[in-house]
C-alpha cells in the first residue's frame, strides 16, 4: 500500500481512538481557559492556544497517548482482509488456537460441573460484607481449594506447540537437519546473533549499563515527561529509585482520578459476585507466590489486582490484536444467538498455573492498588498475553522457543548434539522460565533489569535470548551430565545470575 | 483515492488454472521448478483500464505481472509487457513471513500503463523447497474509474460563490483591532463578574414617589438600561 495513504489512515485511526477520551476533554478545557490569558491574541488565536498547551505539558501528554496507541495499533487494513486475519495470519494457527481453545473452555466446563460450583452467582449480603472488611488482608483466608486444580500448566501448553504442523510444509525430505533436531517444527523467521548485534546494540559490551556500571550517567528523562525518551532510556536499565516511574511513563499507565474510580468499580464487581475463576486465581497464588521467597510478602496485592483484572472488560480490546479469541458463554437455550452471549470471565483470559507471576515483580515497584493494577493490565495487553497463545508473531511464545532453539543449534551445536543424546530436549528445561518471562526464577532486581529491555525494545525477544545465554553460561556442566534429572538439577537454581552480563556475553562476545 | 474498491466492483473474469512449469519430461518424478503461471482472461471485446489487482497469498515468494496490451486507436497487434516484476511477497522465501497475507498491487506501483488490457499474466516464484505448493487465492482486479463528473458541476458552483473581499471601509477603524479590543474588554468584564462587590456607584435615586414634574429620569431610566440606586 502506499506510504502516504498508510499513514494517513493510521492517523485516521488514533484520532478516533482518541476522540471523547478523558485526555480530549481535559485538553478541550485547558485551550477554553487559556483564553483568559493575556498573552493569547484574536489575531494569532491557533498559535497562541498551541504553544501554550505547548509550555504547560499538555501537548506532551497527548504525544504519550498517541505513542501508546501506536503500541497497541493494527496495521492498516488491505480492504479484503477479514479482522481474523490482523489477529493471526496464518490459517493452521488460528485453527490451532482455536482447538487449544475448545480444551482449556471444556476442562473449565467440567470443573463447574464436577464440583458443583457455578461459573458465577452473586455472592450474600453477608459474605459480601465479610469480604469488603476483609479486603486488604484476603491471604488470611483458608477457603477449600483442594478440589480446584488449574486449568492448564505450561507444560500441556508446550505439548500443543510441538505438534503444530504446517500442512503445506514439505518434510518428507531432510531438507533441514536443523529442525529435526528441536521440538518446533514450524518455518518461523527468527533473528540470528548477527541481527541481533545490529537490533540490540545499545547492549554492547561497550555501552554502560544500569546494574553493572551504576556510576553511568543519569539523564533527566523523567522530568521530561516523554514516553518515547523513556522507552529508549529503559533500553540500558533504569536506576531503582526511578523504575517505577520510568515504567509508567512508557506505559502510558498515569493513575488519573477516573482511573481509580475504575479500580473501585472492578472491586465492587469483585464483592458483589463470586466467579469460579477467582477459587483458580486463589488456588495459582497460593501455589506459586505464596510459595516464593520473593514474593508471598505481596500475596494480597495479587489477590486484589488479579481479582479485578478477572472482571475488567477493557482488556476485551486487546483481543484485536491477539490470535486467541475470548470463551463466550449463552444465556441457556440461546446458543448461537450473539446476542445472548456473555464473555467468560469477562476479561476473557482464563488464568493457568504460574498467572500471578506476571504481577508478582510489579509489587516491588507500586504499592498503590490501582496504579499497580493499571500498570499490569497495560503489561499484560502489549506483552504478555503473546506468551500463552498460538500465534506467528516475533515476540509469540513460538517465535521465542524457535529461536532459542536456533540460537543455541547455530551457536552451541555441541552441547545440543550431546543433550539429544542423553534424551534431553533442551526446550523442556526452558519453556517454564520463558512463559513466565522469567519470573519467580530469577532474584527480583535481575528480573526487573530484564523486564527494562522487553519494554525498552518493545519485544520479548530478550527472554529467548537471556535463555541461551544460560545454557552457554552452564555448558560446561551440562556436558558432563547423562541424564534428564541431573541436567534440571544444573538448571534448577537462577537466582545468583546476573542477566545483563550473560546476555551481553552471549550476543556480542559469541564466536561467529 | 480515486476509484477505490469499496464501491467498485471486481472486473468479471475467467481465470485459467495455474500451469506449474515442469522441468524435463512431464510424467517423471514431477521435479518443481518452482514456477507457476496463472492465466486471467478478460472479457473477451472489453479491454479494461486496471486500477489496482488484489489477491491473498498462498505461500508464492515473488510475483512478475504482465499485461497483454491492445492500443484501441491503432491496428497493431496487442502487445506482451512487464507491469511488475519479482515483487517480494514473502520477506524470506524459506520462512512464514508474509505467507497468507492480502496484497493489492496499485497501477501507480507498475511499470507501464495498466491501460487497454486484455489479458494478464501473473508468474509466480516460490524457490524454496520446503513448501509443498505454492499459489495465489481470489486474484481480483478493479477498473480504473474516471473521476466523477459532479465534480466538475461542483467546481463550477463554487466559482458563483462570492469570495471573501473586504468591504470599503474608509473612516472606520480595521475590524481586527475592534475584535481583539472586545476580546479584552471581554475578559474584563469576566474579571469584573468574579469581583462582584456589593459598594454601589454613586448614582442619583430614581423612585416612583416623585410626582413632581421634573424631568423624570424615569425615561431616561427605563431606555434598557438596569437601575442603580444606592
Amino acid at each position: 500500500m502506499d506510504e502516504g495513504i498508510e499513514l494517513s489512515l493510521t492517523i485516521a485511526q488514533i484520532i478516533q481512538r482518541l476522540r471523547g477520551s478523558h485526555l480530549h476533554s481535559q485538553i478541550e478545557r485547558q485551550a477554553k481557559e487559556c483564553l483568559h490569558q493575556p498573552d493569547v491574541k484574536l489575531e494569532s488565536l491557533k498559535e497562541d492556544v498551541r504553544s501554550f498547551l505547548k509550555t504547560s505539558g499538555w501537548e506532551r501528554k497527548l504525544q504519550n497517548a498517541v505513542y501508546r496507541e501506536l503500541h497497541i495499533q493494527l496495521p492498516p487494513r488491505h480492504p479484503p482482509a477479514p479482522p481474523e486475519h490482523l489477529k493471526e495470519p496464518l490459517v493452521y494457527m488460528r485453527k490451532a488456537q482455536a482447538s487449544w481453545e475448545k480444551r482449556v473452555l471444556k476442562s473449565l466446563n467440567s470443573m463447574s460441573t464436577e464440583l458443583l460450583v457455578p461459573l458465577a452467582h452473586m455472592r450474600p449480603a453477608a459474605e459480601q460484607k465479610e469480604l469488603t472488611n476483609k479486603w486488604n488482608e484476603m491471604g488470611t483466608d483458608e477457603p477449600d481449594l483442594s478440589r480446584f486444580r488449574p486449568v492448564y500448566a505450561p507444560k500441556d501448553f508446550l505439548e500443543v506447540l510441538i505438534g503444530l504442523r504446517n500442512p503445506n510444509h514439505d518434510s518428507s525430505e531432510d531438507i533441514s537437519v536443523r529442525s529435526h533436531w528441536g521440538l518446533i517444527q514450524v518455518p518461523l523467521n527468527v533473528r540470528d546473533i548477527p541481527h541481533l548485534r545490529e537490533a540490540y546494540s545499545e547492549l554492547n559490551l561497550t555501552s554502560g549499563q544500569m546494574g553493572i556500571d551504576d556510576h553511568a550517567l543519569i539523564h533527566p528523562v523523567v522530568m521530561e515527561e516523554d514516553s518515547a525518551a523513556a522507552q529508549q532510556y529503559s533500553r540500558q536499565g533504569c536506576p531503582t529509585g526511578l523504575r517505577a516511574d520510568l515504567w509508567a511513563l512508557i506505559l502510558n499507565a498515569t493513575n488519573q482520578p477516573q482511573d481509580v474510580m475504575h479500580y473501585e468499580q472492578l472491586k465492587a464487581g469483585v464483592i458483589q459476585h463470586n466467579l469460579l475463576v477467582d477459587n483458580l486465581i486463589y488456588k495459582d497464588v497460593k501455589l506459586t507466590a505464596s510459595n516464593d521467597d520473593y514474593y508471598f510478602v505481596f500475596e494480597d496485592f495479587l489477590y486484589q489486582v488479579l481479582l479485578c483484572f478477572s472482571r475488567d472488560t477493557a482488556v476485551l480490546e486487546h483481543f484485536k490484536y491477539n490470535s486467541a479469541t475470548p470463551p463466550k458463554s449463552y444465556i441457556q437455550g440461546k446458543v448461537g444467538d450473539e446476542e445472548c452471549a456473555v464473555v467468560y470471565p469477562p476479561n476473557g483470559v482464563i488464568p493457568f498455573h504460574g498467572f500471578s507471576m506476571y504481577v508478582a515483580p510489579l509489587c516491588f515497584l507500586y504499592n498503590e492498588p490501582s496504579k499497580l493494577y493499571n500498570v499490569f493490565r497495560e503489561m499484560y495487553i502489549r506483552y504478555f498475553f503473546r506468551l500463552h497463545s498460538i500465534s506467528s508473531h516475533p515476540s509469540g511464545i513460538l517465535s521465542l522457543c524457535l529461536q532459542f532453539e536456533r540460537l543455541l543449534q547455530t551457536h552451541l551445536p555441541q552441547l545440543f548434539y550431546h543433550l539429544r543424546q542423553i534424551g534431553v530436549q533442551p526446550l523442556r528445561l526452558a519453556f517454564k522460565w520463558m512463559v513466565r518471562a522469567f519470573s519467580g526464577y530469577l532474584s527480583t532486581d535481575q528480573l526487573l533489569l530484564l523486564w527494562d529491555r522487553i519494554l525498552g525494545y518493545d519485544s520479548l525477544e530478550v527472554v529467548a535470548v537471556l535463555a541461551a545465554a544460560v545454557f552457554a553460561f552452564r555448558a560446561e556442566n551440562l556436558m558432563e551430565v547423562t541424564s534428564l534429572a541431573s541436567a534440571e538439577a544444573v538448571l534448577a537454581d537462577l537466582s545468583t545470575l546476573k542477566v545483563m552480563p550473560l546476555i551481553q556475553v552471549f550476543l556480542f562476545a559469541t564466536a561467529m | 483515492m480515486s476509484g477505490t474498491p469499496d464501491d467498485t466492483k471486481p472486473v468479471n473474469f475467467t481465470v485459467k488454472a495455474p500451469v506449474y512449469l515442469q522441468i524435463g519430461d512431464a510424467k517423471a518424478d514431477t521435479a518443481h521448478s518452482g514456477v507457476c503461471v496463472v492465466d486471467v482472461n478478460l472479457p473477451f471485446g472489453k479491454p479494461v483500464n486496471i486500477e489496482e489487482v488484489t489477491f491473498k497469498n498462498y505461500y508464492t515468494a515473488y510475483v512478475t505481472v504482465r499485461l497483454l496490451r491492445r492500443n484501441p486507436e491503432q491496428e497493431a497487434p496487442a502487445k506482451w509487457c512487464t507491469a511488475v516484476r519479482d515483487l517480494p511477497l514473502m520477506d524470506n522465501p524459506h520462512t512464514e513471513g508474509g505467507s497468507q497475507d492480502y496484497y493489492t498491487i496499485h497501477r501507480t506501483q507498475m511499470q507501464v500503463e495498466p491501460d487497454h488490457v486484455v489479458c494478464a499474466r501473473l508468474i509466480l516464484r516460490q524457490p524454496s523447497l520446503a513448501w509443498l505448493t505454492f499459489s495465489l487465492e481470489d486474484i481480483k482486479i478493479f477498473p480504473h474509474t474516471e473521476p466523477d463528473p459532479e465534480k466538475e458541476v461542483s467546481d463550477w458552483l463554487s466559482d458563483l460563490t462570492l469570495t471573501d473581499q473586504h468591504p470599503d471601509l474608509e473612516g472606520l477603524p480595521d475590524p481586527q483591532t475592534v475584535s481583539s479590543s472586545i476580546q479584552q474588554m471581554w475578559a474584563l468584564t469576566e474579571v469584573m463578574q468574579t469581583n462582584q462587590t456589593t459598594a454601589s456607584i454613586g448614582r442619583f435615586d430614581v423612585s416612583e414617589t416623585h410626582s413632581q414634574p421634573h424631568l423624570s429620569c424615569n425615561e431616561c431610566v427605563h431606555d434598557g438600561g438596569d437601575v442603580i440606586t444606592f
